[in-house]
This record gives structure tokens, C-alpha cells and sequence, in this order.
């Protein structure tokens, strides 16, 4: 039977759609309730946990999330609202009429504990002896209740196998409180749709279909869903014992590589507000931690943009000069493996739109156990590469079988951001007190170009600095203002603008062996789009396939992630969109102050073409190594 | 089973009724007439929870929509309870033709009948019946000449949850999701099934309202009590030698029932079937009433010979197989419920380990986020409460082997 594609929550789940009033003059837009006896005045349709946050009332939850639809399940944000004989839960209650709410009255404050109790009571395992110590949610909350025994007494035996079958993501459910956060992550947040609530009553539990493991269902590995668990239910496939191992050896040369979107919020595992961006204590941390070597993964993004750039003028070339109606416009981004695995999924059959460039993670991989021990006469079979990803589904990229195009396996571990971190915490290291240095050599720089990849938008901002000053020959500073291309700049889920190339110049030598001229792109209107979140890329994929405007686009960025890197699965918890507003400032604020902004002025990136790459981009040496080739998985693994 | 017609007597619902009379009758008057005869007959849900019918239907017809549905819930679940099947059985024309009347004054043209899937017998004969109705123009397009009036009623089977009595859960179940209550509000009224607005009226509810409308609210409040006005329908089993299905005035005692019934030695009586509350005998002289014990009309009676504390087990044990299982108080708290009757069954318990239990069932009772975990410790609370000799001392009568 066909996949349902349309997977969303269940109504249940919903909130209550109440258009707040635009204009708060408007008769019955505002409602005046009394929260605790004080009179406050709300817009119609407020949640009651929402009235409490912005009067300075704390109202504890567990199933709650802002990123999510409602659920209303756990019941720990139960208030009394008068004139109601039950309480009423805070978080799906809409303020429709004047209400007179108490927060902690002596059932509320009993009815509060006693759930707690009972979650408890059912949480398997001791906090010590779990991923999330102090950063659980329901940790948290039995300290705010000064839980100092179990009333309804406490699990003694595991009653889940647990599933560490993903490369990405590991599911407890042992220590799983049903708030089902990940169930509105993956049917709703992201559409993907792959867990689900099993059975009902005390034999609930969250499981996959037909109870597969979670490598064998269509997952796409963006562990949006662990970013969101309020326990330890959820949490990465952690290869840190193997890396400690590697860099205890002597025998082996062990490479880090790291992420621009790691460095803007790997302060916030060390207590630091989100927005600050460590790149330099970072790169101290890596080396002190016993890494033979650091590089900045935004040099590979470097070398992405100059292969899918290549790759996207090559594809137009075909298409308007060949008159070749077969090549696959728009192209679309690769840089994202769980955007990827999505799209193999859920729309096999667009897999030739996907840019045939691999990700800056994996081109840099196979760089890095090729060129590099060439010029540092080291055995590449001794060499460890790891990357630091703000990403779960890095995790299962570079498990690829695909991915080993040096001849090794080019990437051997991707480690998240929460990882590395414990990685430094165990290293006896305070991050935000460390001194500063560079990345290494010979790809000591990189551009910010490659730096605002972290963010969603970022791909596309990159690719267009690079190709609009390679075609136009005009300096993208005189185009606009600062190198920013605002339009596909924000956190909007969809973007779309429209840049027309009014005048092209002479072909720059590196891809002169490509094009004669670019006369045959004058007087065309590059038209791109952005999307982050699934949810958002499965809006547009349906509008290509009804021909709609974005079907007329010759460039799309997609990120599995809300947000873009910087709130992949592999971020600090927890998130929300403030938090990742901040990364994202925190991102581009560091942009503006680095040396080269777009890719093409790498000079490491220039001599890397001309020492190694030196059939240039998209030349037979980059298919080898940088390009790969994508399976239409559907609803079946393969 | 019952078996074909039998000729029941009753004061309202049993009695006399020609087939679509409600329908002319009621396409005869305007929508607001219809309200206020319903509002004036003081009927109120006779599913258990009580709501006024006549608001339901009002906030209904007020919704704005260019579709609303009309739900029979014929999902007749709670233990002890069996007037539903009877009603669809030997009296679909109460229950249908109010249907077709709530479509005409609510604005509804599509009546669904959840039907419970342990009824699923019931499906061929009461499609028969609706086949009947769309020959005579009782269903269909222009109902009896009424230009514009199409309503449709189509019959949908459940899978046999207990949950999807409750009506949001009933909505969640229509529309192919798991039966899981919904938050609430919104109310089904203004975002029902399919988000659009959705009446739910039990079957007795409906079967009363095809009298109301054809013999007037007067006349069906000349019955009941001062505050509770009509007649109910008693689902009356257990310990008795004349079970059934009884139309009793409201204000009728409890004493009174089991006179009727031949209840020689009853110990304890339980209304409101499992979610209901249990009665020792120094109560049997209070009354079915809104006012004092409002039910659903499951009465089930205990003699001398049971063990009330596997009474309590059975129906503890029960709302921890049905609770859904989404909001942890229903969850995991019945199960806790239920771990302290094992205690008290192996005496091995504290008072202040049934004392925290009884605070966990009152926190249960108010944060639950359906009436099937507000109501579920209810006979943990009642029987412990009523029967606490028996219960704590073991002389009380029964064992506990």
C-alpha cells in the first residue's frame, strides 16, 4: 500500500485556532483575567501558560514545547480556573472569556506533586547514570517539587531493549514519559512521520512501524527529536570512547574538523547565554584535548560552493545553450543528510535535481585522507578524521557506503556539538576561559562565505556571492550592500527572490576550460528559494510537482533542520527560536569580520585547485573525490 | 440477546410512537421552536455526563459553517450498561428520526451513528432500517416535501475502545486516529469532527427527544423529580431475579429499584456502572437524580455473597486495560489504584500508603484530561469509603482467597 504522505497531528494535538487580534483597540481583543488576584488583560485566545509567562508566573511542563503543536498530556502545568470542578491544563487553554486562574493552590500544588510522583515512579534508571544529568527537564522539575523519595515506589527493571540500531539516533525508552514530543517533532514539526504512540493504557510506549528498529524504518536521522526530549529517552549515537581511543594511540594522526554552526553554541553546554560564538577557545580545547590537527569545516564549504556552483552553471548551460530539456532544474542543495535521506524517501524520484557535490563535511573527508598525507607524507590509513557537526544525521552520512572515494573511509566518526563538549568537560577544560588560536594549515582559512552555511539561508547566500562576481564580473559588494543578500537572510520557513543578471563579464580562469563566454546568461532572472524544516521542503517539492514557482526556480537551498544548522539534532538542548535567532546573530556577526567573504577568494582554496584539484572544478578529480550519487530509497530501506 | 419485538411499557420512551411523526412534526415548526421546546423539557444528555441538550443544539445551530454533523453515539461501552442495544434494536425509529430532526435544527445534512464494534451484529438490520427510511423520504434529499432539507445518516463501527464513548475521542476514532480524547476547549459544538461543527447525542438522548417533540415539553415534564424532569432508561443487572431494561421517573430511590427488580439481599449497589459510585445499604434510600446521584442508568447490584474488594479489583482492573494511556494521571494512576487493592487483598499495606492513594485519586479525579480518568477512582473511593469494615476487617464477609 502506498505511504500516506500526508502525515500531520492528530486534532488533538492541535491548538485551538483563535486568530489573535491584530489590533489590540478591537472590541473583545484583549481580556482582562485575574492571575493569582492580579488583574492582567490578555489578547483573546492567549494560552493560560502563555498569560503566566508574561506576567512573571512560573507555571513548570513537560509535554509543552514552543516549537510544537499541543498535546496537553503530561499534566504538570494543571491551575485552577474558578467556576471549572476540574483543573485545567495550562498549556492548551485558550483565554476566550475572563477567567480568574490560581496557580498554586493547595490541589493544584498536590495535584502537581502527585503526577510527578507518578511519572517517576515509572522513569526508569538513576540520574547519575544518564546522558541528560542536569539537563532533564524531569530532573529539573523533581527538584523544583523536592522529590526526596518515591510515594508510588520506582521501576526496578528495564522493560525496553534499547534501540542503538542508527548511526544518529539512540531510543531509550526506559526513561520515555510519553509526553510525546517526538511524535509531534517527526508527524508535525518535520512531516517525516516515523514514530508513533503504540498501544494504549499502561502498555503505551513510542515506537516505529511494525516495531522495526529505527535504522530499518525511514527515518531521516535529523534528531530533531532528540533536541526536544525533556529526558534522557533520546539521545545521539555517541562515538566518543572510539575517538578518546584513537587519540590515545600513537600510531594514529587524528583530524577534528568542526562546523561553523558548533562554535555558535557549544558556550551555552558551558552556561554561557546562547550567541557567543568560542571559534578560538574552541581550537584550543581540540588541541589540548590531544587532536593532531584542527581545520575549519568552512573550508570545505569553500570548496562546495565552487563544485555546486560549477555544477549549477554547468546544469543552466545544458539546459539554455544545449537546449538539453532533460537536465534536472532547479538543483538543489546536498549539504544537508538529512534533507537527503528525506528527500530519497519521500520524493525519489527528484533525486537528479540533488547537486552531485557531497557535503563540506564529506568533502573535506576525502581531501583530507588524500592530498593531506600526501604533503604531510603520512599513511592515510593511519589517519582519523572526526567531524564536529551541529548534526545527528552527519552521523549516518558519513556511513555512507558511498562515502569512501579516498580509497578509506573518509569520514570515520561525526560527533555533535553536546559531545564535543563532554569531550572538553572531561578533558578538565572550561571552554569560555581558554585563549584563542587558529585553525591549522594548509587550510588555515576560510572564508564567510562558508561561515554562514550554519545558518538556513546561509548555502544559498554563499553560492550566490560566488557565482553572481563569477558571471557578472562585478564585485557582489556593489550589487549589495556589504556582500548580504538580505532576501534569503531570516528564519521564515519558505524564501524566495528573484536576481536578474543584467550583465555578464569574461569567463575567470578557473572554470574558463567550462564556458567560452556567459553571453547566454545575460538577461536571465536567477531565481532562487530557501526552506528549513522538512515540513517547509515538503511544501515546495509539492508545489514543483504542480508546476507552481518554485517549479520555475533554477536554485534551491533545503535544510532538514528548523532553522538551518544551527538547530540541528546535534545542538545543545534545549532550543527554541529564540535560541537559534541568537546563534544565528552570533554567526553572522563573525562573518563581517573575517578577512575573505566569499568562496572563490580562498587562497588556500585557489592553491588547493592548483596543487591537486587541478582539472578545476567539477573536473575529473573532484567527481572523484567531491561528487557522489544519491539512491531512491522510497519506502523501503536500501 | 434480545430477541425480536417485545412490547416494553414505560411512561415516555416506551411509549407510544409512530415512525416519523417527530419528523413531520418537527419540520412543521421552526428551528427556534424546536430549541425551545428542548430547552423548556429541561433534557439533559443521557449519555452520564448530563449536559443540557437543548445548549448543545443551540451552540450547534449558532456555529457558522457551511458543513456541521449530527453524531449518534451509539458506543454504549460502560459496564452494566445495555439500554443503547435495545433502543437500536426494537426502537431505531426514536433514535433515527431525532436524528434527522437535530440535522434539520442544527443545519446539519450528515448524521453519523458510531456504533460500538461489539455490535456489529446490529449493522445489516439497522441498514435495513435506514434503506427504509430513504424509500419513505425520511432520509434523503427534501425530507417529506421540505425543499431544501437533505439530510443522510451512514453507520460507522468502532473497534471496541471504552475511551471512544467520550465524545472527543469518538471524533478522533471517526476521523482514523487513535481514540484519544482531545483538549478541550474547543468544544465539538464549534470544532467537531473533520473541524467542523459536530453535535454528539447519545442514543437515549435522542430517543427521548422524538416524544419531546411530538407530544410537547410540557407533557414529558409532568414526569420526574422537582429538579430532574422525565424518565431514564435503567440498565439493571447482578444480583436480582428480574434483570433488564427499565424507563423509571427520575427521583425514583434506590430502594424502589430493587423492590422492582426482586433484589432480596443487595449489599451494595452500583450506579453509574465502573466510573459510577458504589452504595452500601444505609444509602439505598437515596434517589437517581440530578440532584442527588446522577447516572447514565447502569445499576448493578452485589448480594451478601460478593467480595467487594474483587469487585473493586475487576473494575480497577478494567479502566487500566481501557485507559488510553495519554495523560499520565488516567495512566499510570489507575495502575497505582489498582497495586493498592492488591496490597489490601495480600495484607500487606499501610493506612498511609491508602491514605496517599485516595489523595491520588482525588488529584486524578480533577487533572485527568478526560471523564474516563475523572471518573475511573470513583469506585476506588466509594467502595473503600463504603465498605471499609468489610474491606479492612476481615470479618466483613467474603475472602479474600
Amino acid at each position: 500500500m502506498r505511504r500516506n504522505n500526508n502525515v500531520r497531528a492528530p486534532e488533538s494535538q492541535k491548538p485551538l485556532k483563535i486568530d489573535i487580534a491584530e489590533n489590540p483597540e478591537d472590541l473583545g481583543a484583549m481580556i482582562n483575567i485575574e492571575i493569582n488576584e492580579k488583574k492582567v488583560s490578555v489578547p483573546m485566545g492567549t494560552t493560560i501558560l502563555q498569560a503566566c509567562r508574561q506576567n512573571q508566573v512560573h507555571i513548570p511542563t513537560l509535554c509543552h514545547h514552543d516549537d510544537l503543536c499541543i498535546a496537553g498530556v503530561c499534566r504538570v502545568c494543571v491551575v485552577e480556573v474558578e467556576g471549572m470542578k476540574t483543573l485545567q491544563a495550562a498549556c492548551s487553554f485558550p483565554i476566550t472569556s475572563p477567567i480568574k486562574i490560581k496557580t498554586t493552590s493547595p490541589r493544584v500544588r498536590r495535584a502537581r506533586k502527585n503526577i510527578l510522583d507518578l511519572l517517576l515512579s515509572e522513569h526508569y534508571g538513576e540520574c547519575y547514570a544518564c546522558v541528560r544529568n542536569n539537563n532533564c527537564e524531569l530532573q529539573a522539575l523533581a527538584k523544583e517539587y523536592g522529590v526526596d523519595h518515591y510515594n508510588f515506589g520506582h521501576i526496578e527493571k528495564p522493560k525496553f531493549r534499547v534501540d542503538n540500531s542508527s548511526y544518529a539516533v539512540v531510543r531509550d525508552m526506559n526513561k520515555c514519559i510519553l509526553c510525546k514530543r517526538c511524535v509531534r517533532t517527526c508527524i508535525d514539526l518535520q512531516e517525516v512521520g516515523v514514530l508513533e504512540a503504540i498501544n494504549r493504557g499502561e502498555a503505551t510506549y513510542i515506537g516505529t512501524f511494525f516495531d522495526k528498529p529505527l535504522a530499518d524504518v525511514i527515518c531521516i536521522n535529523c534528531g530533531q527529536c532528540i533536541n526536544r526530549c525533556p529526558t534522557g529517552a533520546l539521545h545521539a549515537n555517541d562515538p566518543r570512547d572510539e575517538i578518546w581511543a584513537a587519540i590515545d594511540d600513537p600510531t594514529k594522526h587524528v583530524i577534528i574538523q568542526t562546523a561553523p554552526s558548533p562554535r555558535a553554541a557549544i558556550g551555552e553546554e558551558f552556561g554561557l547565554e546562547p550567541g557567543h560564538s568560542l571559534t578560538g577557545e574552541m581550537n584550543t580545547a581540540l588541541r589540548r584535548i590531544g587532536f593532531d590537527a584542527v581545520f575549519d569545516t568552512n573550508f570545505a564549504a569553500d570548496l562546495t560552493v565552487m563544485e555546486e556552483g560549477t555544477e549549477l552553471l554547468l546544469r543552466l548551460h545544458k539546459l539554455l545553450v544545449e537546449g538539453n530539456t532533460d537536465v534536472a532544474i532547479p538543483q538543489f542543495t546536498s549539504c544537508s543528510p538529512g534533507w537527503v535521506k528525506y528527500l530519497e524517501h519521500f520524493y525519489p524520484d527528484f533525486i537528479n535535481h540533488l547537486s552531485s557535490a557531497k557535503s563540506p563535511q564529506q568533502m573535506f573527508g576525502a581531501v583530507l585522507k588524500t592530498f593531506y598525507p600526501k604533503i604531510k607524507n603520512i599513511d592515510p590509513a593511519n589517519i582519523v578524521t572526526v567531524a564536529v557537526m551541529p548534526c545527528a544525521a552527519k552521523k549516518f552520512e558519513c556511513n555512507r557506503p558511498e562515502m569512501t572515494d579516498s580509497g578509506f573511509k573518509d569520514i570515520d566518526y561525526g560527533l555533535t556539538t553536546r559531545e564535543l563538549a563532554q569531550m572538553i568537560k572531561e578533558a578538565g577544560i572550561y571552554l569560555p576561559e581558554l585563549p584563542k588560536s587558529e585553525f591549522d594549515d594548509p587550510f588555515g582559512d576560510a572564508s564567510g562565505a562558508g561561515l554562514i552555511f550554519g545558518a538556513t539561508g546561509g548555502v544559498m547566500e554563499a553560492a550566490l556571492r560566488t557565482v553572481l562576481e563569477l558571471v557578472t564580473g562585478e564585485k557582489i559588494e556593489n550589487i549589495f550592500e556589504n556582500a548580504e543578500i538580505k532576501a534569503v537572510r531570516g528564519f521564515e520557513g519558505i524564501r524566495y527572490a528573484e536576481i536578474p543578471i543584467t550583465k555578464v563579464g569574461p569567463v575567470p580562469d578557473l572554470i574558463s576550460h567550462l564556458f567560452k563566454d556567459f553571453k547566454w546568461l545575460e538577461g536571465v532572472t536567477l531565481k532562487v528559494a530557501v526552506a528549513h524544516g522538512t515540513a517547509n521542503a515538503k511544501k515546495v517539492l509539492e508545489d514543483i510537482k504542480n508546476g507552481g514557482k518554485f517549479s520555475e526556480c533554477q536554485f534551491i537551498e533545503f535544510m532538514a533542520c528548523p532553522g538551518g544548522c544551527l538547530g540541528g539534532g546535534g545542538q545543545p538542548i534545549p532550543t527554541n527560536a529564540e535560541i537559534r535567532r541568537k546563534r544565528a546573530e552570533a554567526i553572522y556577526k563573525e562573518e563581517r569580520t573575517l578577512n575573505y567573504r566569499k568562496s572563490h577568494e580562498n587562497p588556500k582554496l585557489i592553491r588547493l585547485y592548483n596543487e591537486f584539484l587541478t582539472d578545476g572544478p567539477c573536473g575529473s578529480i573532484s567527481y572523484k573525490l567531491l561528487h557522489t550519487t544519491y539512491t531512491k530509497r522510497g519506502s523501503f530501506i536500501v | 440477546m434480545e430477541s425480536g419485538k417485545t412490547k416494553r411499557s414505560g411512561t415516555v420512551i416506551f411509549s407510544a410512537y409512530e415512525r416519523g411523526a417527530a419528523i413531520k412534526k418537527a419540520l412543521s415548526l421552526s428551528r427556534n421552536d424546536i430549541l425551545f421546546e428542548l430547552k423548556n423539557s429541561g433534557l439533559k444528555g443521557r449519555g452520564g455526563a448530563g449536559f443540557p441538550t437543548a445548549t448543545k443544539w443551540m451552540l450547534t445551530a449558532a456555529a457558522v459553517s457551511d458543513k456541521k454533523y449530527l453524531i449518534c453515539n451509539a458506543d454504549e461501552g460502560e459496564p452494566g450498561t445495555f439500554k443503547d442495544r435495545v433502543l437500536l434494536i426494537e426502537y431505531p425509529e426514536l433514535v433515527f428520526d431525532a436524528m434527522v430532526v437535530g440535522g434539520y435544527t442544527i443545519g446539519a445534512d450528515e448524521g453519523i451513528v458510531y456504533l460500538r464494534g461489539e455490535y456489529e451484529y446490529l449493522i445489516d438490520s439497522l441498514n435495513d432500517y435506514l434503506e427504509e427510511m430513504r424509500k419513505d423520504n425520511l432520509l434523503g434529499e427534501n425530507i417529506l416535501g421540505k425543499n431544501g432539507f437533505n439530510f443522510d445518516i451512514k453507520i460507522f463501527l468502532g473497534e471496541g475502545a471504552y475511551v471512544c464513548g467520550e465524545e472527543t475521542a469518538l471524533i478522533e476514532s471517526l476521523e482514523g486516529q487513535r481514540g484519544e480524547a482531545r483538549n478541550r476547549p474547543p468544544y465539538p459544538v464549534n470544532t467537531g469532527y473533520l473541524g467542523k461543527p459536530t453535535c454528539v447525542n447519545n442514543v437515549e438522548t435522542l430517543a427521548t427527544i422524538s416524544h419531546i417533540i411530538v407530544k410537547g415539553s410540557e407533557w414529558y415534564k409532568q414526569f420526574g423529580s422537582d429538579k430532574s424532569k422525565g424518565t431514564k432508561l435503567f440498565s439493571i443487572s447482578g444480583d436480582c431475579e428480574r434483570p433488564g431494561v427499565y424507563e423509571l421517573e427520575w427521583g425514583t430511590k434506590i430502594s424502589e429499584v430493587l423492590e422492582l427488580v426482586g433484589a432480596k439481599d443487595a449489599k451494595a449497589v452500583q450506579v453509574g456502572g465502573a466510573s459510577g459510585i458504589c452504595l452500601n445499604s444505609s444509602q439505598f434510600d437515596r434517589t437517581l437524580a440530578y440532584e442527588d446521584i446522577p447516572t447514565g442508568g447502569s445499576i448493578i447490584i452485589f448480594n451478601k455473597s460478593r467480595n467487594m474488594l474483587k469487585v473493586l479489583k475487576n473494575f480497577m482492573e478494567f479502566f487500566v486495560e481501557e485507559s488510553c494511556g495519554q495523560c499520565t494521571p488516567c495512566r499510570i494512576g489507575n495502575v497505582k489504584l489498582l497495586e493498592g487493592i492488591k496490597m489490601i487483598e495480600e495484607n500487606k499495606f499501610t493506612f498511609k500508603q491508602i491514605n496517599k492513594l485516595k489523595e491520588l485519586a482525588e488529584t486524578m479525579k480533577i487533572a485527568s484530561k478526560c471523564g474516563l480518568g475523572q471518573s475511573s477512582p470513583n469506585p476506588f473511593l466509594s467502595i473503600l469509603e463504603n465498605f471499609k469494615d468489610e474491606i479492612f476487617n476481615h470479618s466483613g464477609g467474603g475472602s479474600y482467597a
